[in-house]
């Protein structure tokens, strides 16, 4: 992976297939603490225990189609190379919790990329799942909820062209704004 | 920050516009794969130049979707092109721009683009 934002897809799509209904993903930089956070959490089927303690094992997976699994374990270095830190927490019809913590200054910390082409690709490509998006840039902050859009949209579809187009927008300007010229993320 | 009113506004355009419709037997089907091999050699971006382009030229019946990992990982980022009555045709290695050329001729054209298929690379 080259960037921050495509981990974040990857380890989502785990939550989508999990059939969650509401996926959280919040990213934090802390700029003070030199750290960026990310989370991402979902409400789907969850783990058993002995699934969790081999999760972040290169050679276990679910599918039966190969034999390895790297989506997780490649997020976990990518922190931990970066004298960051990583947990997932997960329980049986509750959901998974993952949680990424790097070293921000760190030189073999990757860009955090494009988030906002990964939030927008699930939400698009996701219509049955909701998504809450947070992003924080010290203490400024914007928040994007499809729970939100969707009450005003009604059955209007995210793929519509113009709401497409909309929520592209909406993510880069909040995103703007809470930057402020901040280009070390 | 960009507000919500908007959205509304797009809502009471929409609202007028029936008929909005949806996937149907007779449509096109673009499939990318989306799983770690896909993301890491460049799917998202294959992906978003893909729906871009057919919203904005406004292909009919013709939908981009995704998929999990298709089992070719050396050949991602894979675009599959799946149109009713016609063989399936994948393409390998793709990139933005390969994509586009992809919209351009077998999309709206119905010209396979032999040279990006499976076939043509693993020769």
């Amino acid at each position: 992976m080259t960037e921050l934002s495509l981990h974040v897809l990857d380890v989502a799509e785990n939550s989508t297939k999990a059939k969650a209904s509401l996926v959280t993903i919040s990213v934090s930089v802390e700029s003070a603490a030199d750290k960026i956070t990310i989370s991402i959490i979902d409400d789907g089927c969850g783990m058993t225990k002995e699934q969790v303690a081999r999760v972040t094992d290169p050679f276990f997976t679910t599918r039966t189609t190969r034999k390895v699994g790297l989506g997780v374990p490649f997020f976990k270095m990518a922190a931990e190379a970066t004298g960051g830190s990583f947990s997932i927490e997960s329980e049986p019809g509750v959901g998974t919790t993952v949680c990424a913590v790097f070293g921000m200054s760190h030189i073999d910390r990757m860009p955090l990329g494009d988030m906002n082409a990964t939030i927008h690709q699930l939400i698009v490509m996701h219509p049955e799942c909701e998504f809450l998006y947070l992003y924080r840039y010290d203490d400024r902050q914007f928040t994007l909820d499809t729970r939100e859009f969707r009450e005003i949209l009604g059955d209007i579809p995210f793929d519509t062209p113009e709401v497409s187009a909309y929520l592209k927008q909406y993510l880069s300007e909040n995103e703007s704004e809470v930057n402020q010229g901040q280009t070390n993320i | 920050m960009k507000s919500l009113e908007e959205l509304k506004a797009i809502r009471e355009r929409m609202q007028g516009q029936v008929g909005m419709r949806s996937e149907s037997a007779t449509d096109t089907r673009v499939v990318v794969g989306m799983a770690t091999c896909g993301i890491a050699s460049g799917a998202r971006p294959v992906l978003t130049a893909l729906s871009e382009a057919v919203a904005e030229k406004k292909i009919e019946n013709v939908i981009v979707t995704q998929t999990g990992c298709i089992g070719l990982c050396q050949y991602e980022p894979i675009v599959e092109v799946l149109a009713p009555g016609q063989e399936k045709v994948t393409y390998v290695k793709m990139t933005p721009e390969k994509a586009l050329e992809v919209v351009e001729k077998h999309l709206i054209r119905g010209q396979v683009v032999t040279e990006y298929t499976i076939q043509n690379v693993m020769k």
